[in-house]
């Protein structure tokens, strides 16, 4: 039996290591809070001598005007549209590709494989998963802007700029396929066997299996997977500031090149105007925005899991 | 009930040919083309990634040699090399796994071994996840303007004219450091914020692994709540810890957005302290000092910069091919070590 004192000792030191153990994991708390106060800082409102964005450019301006041309002096116009319409034009582009491709590799990996084959098909999607964004940026600008989309819309006598947002939502759409894929798989696989079992019972096809009751069955899974993949997508940066260009333009044309939200902070923050210029401050409000717009479509996806899920014995 | 939920993998017993009738004959082929569209849609993926590393490897045949790897960057395609890339690579890695791994895997061990089911616990969780979900990006205008000032008030203190008292008995001269702008210690500050998330969740995941049964034997042993974490459950967990905080480190290797918005150099002719051979590591030790206050460039950094080259000739294209591949290569042999120890772990203990 340990005496008294070791006893006490003991209890000392384990209440020490318990309150080191809680400061690590409540560092993470103070990171969210520490975004929030450094975006709304410079964004909104800045205390002392210096002047935030929201202080010399209008709210109003900035969510109202069509054109993007962060200038220090005479002629900047900040209206957040131009980046708007890029980051979603882009997005959009990448569900286009990676919903389906997500969504049929999640059904065959769990419905069709042979657990043999499955064993490997996930590892060489995890690699797909771990290529960095540049990587895919530099694939979009070399290889399949030149060699797959000027062919492809040469055919039909259209033209592709060497910067496009096709390009950059397509290889996109490539990085977010894995995360739909293996999301997804896991609600599909967690429809219990019996569903299943009942359906085939009844003289389904395996089809009818698929489409008619294990999809549906996971169906908050799903698409919770998917819009974690459009923020993902949203919020991508290297692949998109490489392939998409540096020219914000209010389009939907997904030939021409445009900005994204993500490519214009690169871009700002390489720049060489002053720290406290209101071009260099804009990247805030651009951030805040970011920010806001993932969030909100990680929170959505999360509220549909929960809201909508099926549970089974 | 069911025997394998897990698993959906069933054996149609009803072939093609056996139905009779129309409908079922065309239910029956709908069937099989859902299937061939979806085994279509998964090797796509597989042929992407193929197609991507082909046209990679085949881009880089112009410029991959030994001195790619030995050269610094040079405005000549031909001699231009990532030398530097490498090792503010390997630097700004160290570092984070210095930073990220402690904090992360310690932040784990709380969740998941200490916690009681607080307010704070679950803001702590709810946090958690939604901070895995924020863009790589907004981490970098964090580094950017937080971690400034603390480069300035560091800048100003080591400027080689402050002296510290030591209890009154003698002072000591701090010495003359160089600290640069967008150095390596806010990289890496930046860095670990970044993926401090997905190291958390993956120990976590590892903690979870661990059965109960360890647990409560130990403390009905007479350990210690701390005893049993470090003695049982934590060298337990250890391979599952190790699997996942590789791989989480891997992906600040490949990450490039928040460095470029700290404002690391796109074009770095010195190495971070100077050091270009490991040799200089054990010759020349007093140089790691000045390393973490260093400039450098990161691999993913350097690539973006080759990518982007406006060059009619496009003779950079093989530059960015190369380091591609070199990149690429680490990051493989990285997620290999993941993959063994995983391997071998699975092959050990079993519960």
């Amino acid at each position: 039996m340990p005496s008294w004192a070791t006893q006490r000792i003991h209890r000392r030191h384990e209440t020490f290591i318990r309150w080191t153990l809680f400061v690590c994991a409540a560092l993470s708390v103070l990171t969210t809070a520490a975004i929030i106060i450094v975006l709304l800082s410079n964004a909104v409102y800045a205390p002392g001598a210096k002047v935030a964005f929201f202080e010399r450019v209008s709210l109003r301006e900035f969510l109202t005007s069509t054109h993007w041309k962060p200038r220090d002096g005479e002629g900047g116009q900040f209206g957040i549209w131009p980046l708007l319409s890029g980051t979603f034009l882009v997005a959009f582009v990448a569900s286009l590709v990676s919903v389906p491709a997500g969504l049929g590799a999640a059904i065959y990996m769990s419905e069709y494989a042979h657990p043999r084959e499955r064993e490997w098909l996930k590892p060489v999607l995890e690699i797909l998963a771990g290529i960095p964004s540049v990587v895919f940026g530099f694939f979009a600008l070399k290889f399949i802007t030149p060699w797959v989309l000027k062919p492809l819309f040469h055919l039909v006598g259209m033209d592709v700029s060497v910067f496009n947002s096709l390009s950059a939502g397509i290889v996109v759409g490539i990085m977010v396929t894995p995360l739909i894929a293996s999301l997804s798989e896991d609600v599909i696989r967690s429809v219990p066997g019996s569903l299943r079992e009942a359906a085939f019972a009844l003289g389904s096809t395996r089809f009818d299996v698929s489409a008619r009751v294990v999809v549906p069955a996971a169906l908050s899974g799903i698409l919770a997977s998917f819009l974690l993949a459009f923020s993902r997508a949203v919020g991508e940066t290297m692949a998109v500031a490489i392939a998409a260009g540096g020219s914000p333009l209010l389009t939907v044309n997904p030939l021409r090149g445009s900005q994204t939200m993500t490519g214009f902070m690169v871009h700002a923050s390489t720049g060489d105007s002053a720290a406290d210029s209101i071009s260099r401050m804009s990247m805030y409000a651009v951030g805040i925005t970011l920010f806001v717009i993932t969030l909100g479509i990680n929170l959505l996806s999360g509220w549909i899991l929960r809201r909508f899920r099926e549970v089974y014995q | 009930m069911s025997a394998s939920p897990a698993s959906g993998y069933v054996r149609s017993s009803v072939s093609f040919s056996s139905g009779g009738d129309a409908l079922i004959r065309r239910r029956l082929l709908m069937s099989l083309i859902f299937q061939w569209v979806c085994r279509l849609l998964t090797y796509a993926s597989l042929a992407v990634l193929a197609v991507l590393l082909t046209s990679i490897v085949w881009n880089s045949l112009g410029r991959l040699s030994p001195s790619f790897l030995t050269n610094h960057y040079s405005v000549n395609p031909v001699r231009c090399g990532i030398l530097a890339g490498i090792w503010g690579t390997f630097w700004l890695v160290l570092l984070t796994a210095c930073f990220s791994i402690p904090v992360g895997v310690g932040s784990a061990v709380y969740l998941e071994e200490l916690a009681r089911d607080s307010f704070l616990v679950r803001v702590i969780k709810v946090n958690l996840s939604n901070l895995a979900g924020v863009p790589s990006i907004v981490y970098g205008i964090l580094g950017l303007t937080a971690f400034r000032p603390l480069m300035l008030f560091l800048q100003a203190l080591f400027d080689g004219r402050h002296a510290v008292n030591v209890m009154g008995l003698f002072r000591v001269r701090l010495l003359k450091l160089e600290i640069f702008d967008g150095n390596i210690l806010i990289g890496a500050m930046t860095m670990s914020l970044v993926i401090m998330p997905t190291v958390i969740i993956a120990s976590q995941e590892a903690l979870r692994a661990v059965p109960s049964s360890i647990r409560m034997a130990s403390l009905a042993l007479g350990a210690t709540r701390w005893q049993t974490i470090w003695r049982q459950v934590i060298p337990a967990a250890l391979p599952g810890i190790a699997t996942g905080v590789i791989l989480s480190v891997s992906r600040a290797m490949g990450e490039a957005a928040p460095l470029m918005m700290i404002g690391v150099l796109t074009v770095a002719s010195m190495c971070p302290g100077g050091i270009e051979s490991p040799l200089q590591l054990i010759t020349d030790p007093t140089r790691m000092l000045s390393v973490p206050f260093d400039q450098f460039t990161a691999m993913p950094v350097e690539i973006y910069d080759w990518s982007k080259q406006p060059d009619p000739e496009d003779r950079f294209t093989a530059v960015a091919a190369s380091g591609i591949v070199v990149l690429l290569v680490v990051l493989l042999m990285i997620n290999a070590t993941a993959m063994i120890i995983r391997a071998k772990a699975a092959r050990g203990l079993k519960w």
